[in-house]
């Protein structure tokens, strides 16, 4: 439910982040307070899927709600199709997934992921649980075993937009063998034993493929 | 710089991150990471590289009324109703890191061990999927038969630990068995406890290898 009014001009603030310049214009919650929605659709265009993704998780904002899903839900539905989702399935499917990023947007933190990436990771989860019944064991971050980090912390990790638009363009220029390779890794529920196996690579060909295509794709990641 | 010395590899943790692997074997990487930091940040790299895979898939359009119907659900659905995070779980060993307490009731004094040779019991885990996963618990010094594998075998040391011509495994190292290999790894003296998935068969390399077999069966 859209908090009507009450985030209006606030800035940006989360636990743990003084410093970090406000994150989401205040021209985007004035929308709740009763802009139209022609202007509502131009402001929002201007906002990043991160920005709105903060919407939603602390303000409800319906408004950014829509455009998220206007942007990702038919990626997702490609996702899930090339999972082996028929048309109708993949809908539903989609429509859990944006269900969840509804009721966890507060736990998203633009400082670690990209909204792309947060997007993949609740989507993957998701389609592991439905579609293969099967839970997604997964370490936690605040476990008091988890063993501390050494010298710099990896954790604290930044994924900077920028970060994120060269990722996908390195991705466009890795040989097609490598791209092909990956794609099928993400795209087709199999481990690289089994597609080595059914596509009659090598596995010490896959393996060396996959680890060249990450290292460009790491190098992209880095260099800043 | 600390952390375990032996790792997934990147292949194994591209099956992770794309949600390839299933649940027992994703399990043991999960429990890896929980002791290296090096895996955490390479699975956030792979998650970004999912991130981006998913940004340029070809969008398909949704029928309309998609948005309409999930927001009527979500006012049906009254915001009051948030599902609660996880509750911890309720009987832990402070022992285990977080993805592997969840599969366990109580301290791993109470559970049923199975005994497979002497100086070696299991206690097997309910996981989906096609791997099994269980503890392994080993007594000092017991060599574990020579073995290869048909499908693919990922163990992770919890305690103590063990080596085979590889190397030595200790805490948060994980081993990656597959065809190429054919090992029989001995416990260090103090023993150890180690977590391993296998999808597809181990099978017994030494003499009395066909005996193992029936033993080892899973």
């Amino acid at each position: 439910m859209a908090k009507k009014g009450r985030a209006q001009g606030r800035v940006a603030r989360r636990s743990g982040d003084a410093g970090c310049p406000p994150l989401v214009p205040a021209r985007l919650f004035a929308l709740n307070g009763g802009m139209t929605q022609p202007a509502a659709a131009s402001a929002l265009a201007a906002t990043s899927l991160e920005d709105l993704l903060v919407a939603v998780g602390r303000d409800q904002d319906r408004l950014a709600f829509g455009a998220l899903f206007g942007h990702f839900a038919p990626r997702l539905k490609s996702y899930l199709r090339r999972l082996g989702c028929d048309s109708g399935a993949a809908e539903e499917l989609v429509q859990e997934v944006m269900l969840l990023v509804w009721r966890r947007a507060d736990r998203f933190d633009p400082r670690q992921a990209s909204a792309s990436t947060w997007m993949f990771t609740i989507a993957r989860n998701k389609r592991v649980d439905s579609l293969r019944r099967e839970q997604r064991p997964e370490f936690d971050p605040t476990d008091p075993l988890l063993l501390p980090e050494p010298g710099e912390s990896a954790d604290q990790r930044v994924e900077s937009r920028e970060c994120n638009s060269r990722l996908r363009a390195a991705l466009k220029t890795l040989p097609a063998e490598q791209a092909d390779l990956l794609r099928m890794a993400y795209f087709e529920d199999k481990p690289h034993s089994l597609i080595s196996s059914e596509h009659g690579i090598p596995l010490g060909t896959v393996k060396s493929r996959l680890r060249l295509a990450m290292d460009r794709l790491r190098r992209a990641l880095r260099d800043g | 710089m600390s952390g375990p010395s032996h790792h997934p590899g990147e292949a194994v943790l591209i099956d992770y991150a794309g949600g390839a692997l299933c649940e027992g074997a994703a399990l043991v990487v999960a429990t890896h990471l929980a002791f290296c930091p090096c895996c955490r940040d390479a699975v956030a790299d792979l998650d970004a590289v999912g991130g981006a895979l998913l940004e340029e898939l070809e969008p398909d359009p949704l029928a309309p009324g998609c948005l309409d119907a999930l927001m009527a659900r979500i006012d049906r659905e009254s915001i009051g109703a948030r599902p609660p995070h996880p509750a911890p779980t309720a009987t832990t060993d402070p022992r285990l890191p977080a993805p592997l307490r969840g599969y366990l009731r109580g301290p791993l004094e109470r559970q049923r061990w199975r005994f497979l040779q002497p100086g070696m019991r299991g206690l097997d885990l309910r996981a989906g999927g096609t791997a099994s996963v269980r503890l392994l618990r080993l007594a000092g010094g017991v060599r574990v038969p020579r073995h290869t594998h048909d499908g693919l075998e990922l163990t992770v040391v919890l305690e103590g630990g063990f080596s085979d011509a590889f190397g030595a495994f200790g805490p948060g190292d994980m081993a990656v068995g597959d065809g190429t290999i054919d090992h029989s790894p001995r416990s260090d003296p103090e023993g150890c406890l180690c977590l391993a998935a296998t999808i597809g068969a181990l099978r017994l390399t030494g003499p009395l290898g066909r005996w193992f077999n029936r033993v080892l069966a899973f």
